[in-house]
């Protein structure tokens, strides 16, 4: 419990309480559980990102091609459905299909050619997006099959809120949910996911210790696309149209609440619940600001502040500690 | 009992090496850098092969393993000086991990992993906390991690490289208690150093390499110092000391007064002439580092005087340090001295940079070259090219690249914070003559370090700190380096 009130998530879940006390101050429907519920759904889409690119981060990397990526996988799963008819089972399949694929490449290209994944990544962003705006002329997909619309309404536990709308647990949320599940087993409690810290932790003691360190990077990246492809249908989802430019832009804010909830960009530091909290935070802010009617032009310069305060206190407080352990002077000579 | 055996032939690094350990024996391989000492240790633990022709047998069985984890199934294990562990986990699975993997496990329990690393810390008597960070532990502690570590297999050979570089005195007695008590349950030790008195502590024989080939296999009790260095060199080094009676009637080229710093130091008065050389010395942790990190505006000190060739100055940036003609060559060469993947041109114009500018100040590439090739001559220094990157070279050579581009400053006060840490016997001794070199051209040099007889050699004076002050001085002269070793450690209670 002492060692829980030193970490970063700690302090993460303080702001998160702190900003939401605040709001509710100011208007009491956002503690309310139909906003809570709704953020949840809405938010889906960051969540499962933020999974995949912990697990890059972890490992030591990054990638910046995920929401290209994931708007690749959303478009030809969109296509197909359109054309070929499915299921939502189908649906799933090909978008993770797709995302693997596009991962992989990734993960090969770093592993292999050891290209820093930063320059990697750039240049498959470009590309993906490239082709993706080449094959498609930027045009908009509107006609999503029924069984495909539908499936967004479904909800898990239907409540009825006082005015008689009725509101619930999407089945959305669900994908976030059993996702998340996954990767804290993933992480903790198989030598994979132990393969991933040590990796991000120190590269050439993992090789030789007799991590698969090659293979690991594969995976990271290949699972980071995975995460993409089923975030794509759950923006086809939420959205019930598919734009080859609508999550352009999103990474950096996805890699932001990552890092907020305390993973590291040099690796080897980071976890599941904290990603949570720094998603949830991100949604906080921006769903508080609605709710108190500042203009949503103020909210990038908010999540600035959010991440710079979250941020520095950790880093301030272990530089603290640091300075905690230096020489204790004689001081009985002093006084004689 | 069986004997454990190797045996090379051919080479290329090695020209037909012929060694052995037996169970139990604590042995040492000795050698300067390029001896061969680490092709030899990359054999025996499997990461690379020897020629045809070479044997090799454990327990008088001949075998050829192929890969590490061939070495580790035969139990033999090697602690490298960078320790491999993994910083950002836990001591538990530190310890645990290679186990987790020699079994192939796909699932990790941490409850095993834990009972792993209480057996492992129990087998050698050492208890650190299983839940913390190794990146939180001190040096010792980390390498006990790493023994630990070590011992989750069937061990029978660990072989260590340069371990007591980054330890106190006091550290390295625990650390050569733990060989001990391996060495009654039967398991051998190589240890690797170039460090030569706790080579002689501990082993029982000594292998000398030297270019590959193999000197010869002593009884350590048959050997010393001198001899030791002599068979790793093929020359006999003369320690030339260096006396150096100031005049105090000149100016000094610093002065200090009443130094203090909050969980620092605590009145530090200092003076240095020109042409003198000065150690100090202490326990790690004595303030020793702080005290020069002042000096180069790094850590400025909360109250104090310092003057400057008379004049009282304030340090509170390297580059008023700097301006100030202060040299400083940090201690850990690699992480603070270098670039280490940018050319040797390019590191040694870095603190000279300003200078080398022409018109419009824009560098003048005909003036750093040339300052540069200046440099490179004087230091003797074996470069591929100028444009090499750093890190491709050997360690001596990086510390000569930094001392150069200091040099290069031509600075008034030279201050170098244990200049010879992790470097053979024959860099080292150029080093100590290029600092004398410097000293004798009326430069005043402060030299941080360790090693006792590296400052009484070196030095006219030394300076003793302990908990942050100065409680000691020493003209060496007259001192001698047992006298200096039982005053620093009577201040140890």
């Amino acid at each position: 419990m002492k060692r829980f009130l030193k970490t970063h998530e700690f302090y993460v879940l303080t702001v998160i309480l702190i900003l939401s006390a605040a709001i509710t101050i100011i208007n009491p429907n956002f503690f309310t559980l139909e906003n809570g519920l709704d953020l949840l759904k809405s938010y889906s889409f960051m969540g499962v990102l933020a999974i995949g690119i912990l697990f890059v981060l972890i490992s030591g990397g990054i990638d910046i091609s995920f929401a290209a990526t994931a708007t690749i996988a959303e478009y030809i799963m969109a296509v197909v459905s359109i054309q070929m008819g499915g299921n939502m089972f189908t649906a799933i399949l090909i978008a993770s299909l797709v995302g693997i694929t596009l991962g992989a490449f990734n993960g090969f290209l770093i592993a292999k050619y050891r290209i820093p994944p930063i320059i990697t990544t750039i240049a498959t962003m470009n590309f993906y997006y490239g082709i993706l705006t080449v094959v498609t002329g930027g045009k908009w997909i509107y006609a999503l099959p029924d069984w495909f619309r539908s499936f967004a309404d479904i909800r898990v536990i239907t409540l009825t809120s006082k005015t008689g709308t009725p509101y619930g647990l999407s089945v959305i949320t669900l994908f976030w949910v059993i996702i998340t599940v996954a990767a804290i087993f993933i992480l903790r409690y198989t030598m994979l996911g132990r393969g991933i810290y040590a990796t991000g932790g120190d590269i050439n003691s993992a090789e030789r210790v007799g991590f698969p360190v090659r293979k690991l990077q594969v995976f990271v990246y290949a699972f980071m696309g995975l995460m993409a492809g089923i975030a794509g249908v759950i923006q086809a989802l939420l959205v019930q149209t598919v734009a080859p430019n609508s999550i352009v832009g999103k990474e950096l804010d996805v890699i932001a609440a990552v890092v907020l909830g305390g993973a590291s960009l040099a690796g080897g530091i980071g976890s599941v619940g904290g990603t949570l909290l720094g998603v949830f935070l991100i949604a906080i802010v921006k769903n508080g600001m609605t709710l108190v009617k500042i203009p949503a032009v103020w909210y990038d310069v908010f999540i600035g502040i959010v991440i710079l305060i979250s941020v520095s206190f950790s880093s301030w407080q272990r530089k603290k500690e640091h300075q905690h352990s230096n020489i204790e002077i004689d001081t009985a000579e002093a006084s004689s | 009992m069986k004997n454990i055996t190797k045996l090379y032939a051919g080479v290329r690094a090695l020209d037909g090496v012929d060694f052995d350990i037996a169970r139990g024996e604590v042995h040492c391989l000795a050698g300067t850098n390029g001896s061969g000492k680490s092709t030899l240790v990359k054999i025996i633990s499997g990461v690379t092969a020897p020629e045809p022709g070479a044997g090799l047998c454990i327990d008088g069985e001949t075998c050829a393993h192929s890969s590490s984890m061939d070495a580790i199934r035969h139990g033999i294990e090697v602690i490298y000086q960078d320790l491999s562990l993994f910083p950002n986990l836990s001591v538990a699975e530190n310890i645990a991990v290679n186990e987790n993997i020699a079994l192939g496990r796909k699932m990790i329990s941490w409850k095993s992993s834990r009972e792993i690393a209480t057996r492992a810390m129990r087998r050698i008597g050492v208890s650190i906390p299983l839940d913390a960070r190794v990146e939180e532990l001190s040096m010792a502690d980390q390498q006990l991690v790493a023994i630990c570590r070590a011992l989750t297999g069937e061990l029978r050979l660990l072989i260590m490289d340069e371990p007591t570089t980054a330890l106190t005195k006091k550290e390295i007695s625990a650390l050569l208690k733990v060989v001990a008590d391996l060495k009654n349950k039967g398991i051998a030790t190589l240890f690797i150093s170039h460090k030569l008195n706790e080579v002689m502590e501990i082993a029982e024989r000594i292998t000398v390499l030297r270019d590959g080939r193999l000197i010869g296999c002593y009884q350590c009790s048959d050997l010393d110092d001198k001899k030791l260095e002599y068979l790793m060199t093929g020359e006999t080094s003369v320690y030339e000391p260096y006396h150096f009676k100031p005049d105090h009637k000149g100016v000094p080229v610093l002065r200090a007064r009443k130094l203090s710093k909050k969980q620092n130091f605590k009145d530090i008065d200092l003076d240095i002439y020109p042409g003198e050389i000065v150690g100090i010395t202490g326990l790690l942790g004595s303030g020793r580092t702080e005290v020069a990190l002042s000096l180069f505006g790094l850590n400025p000190a909360d109250s104090g005087t310092i003057e400057i060739l008379g004049r009282p100055v304030n340090i509170n940036s390297i580059e008023r340090a700097k301006q100030h003609g202060i040299a400083y060559v940090p201690e850990n060469r690699l992480l603070q001295g270098l670039v280490m993947d940018q050319s040797v041109g390019k590191n040694l114009a870095a603190t000279t940079i300003e200078r080398l500018t022409g018109k419009g100040g824009l560098i003048d590439a005909n003036k750093m070259n040339t300052a540069i090739d200046t440099c490179v001559k004087s230091l003797n220094i074996k470069i591929p090219a100028v444009d090499s990157p750093v890190k491709t070279l050997s360690g001596g050579n990086q510390q000569r690249i930094v001392l150069g581009k200091w040099i290069a400053t031509q600075p008034e006060l030279f201050i170098l914070d244990n200049p010879t840490v992790g470097i053979d016997v024959s860099a080292k001794s150029s080093i100590h003559k290029t600092i004398k070199t410097l000293a004798r051209k009326g430069v005043g040099i402060i030299i941080i370090s360790d090693e006792v007889s590296e400052v009484l050699y070196n030095c006219s004076r030394i300076l003793v700190m302990h908990k942050g002050r100065i409680i000691g001085e020493f003209d060496s002269r007259t001192a001698t380096e047992d006298e200096i070793q039982t005053f620093i450690e009577s201040q140890q209670i």
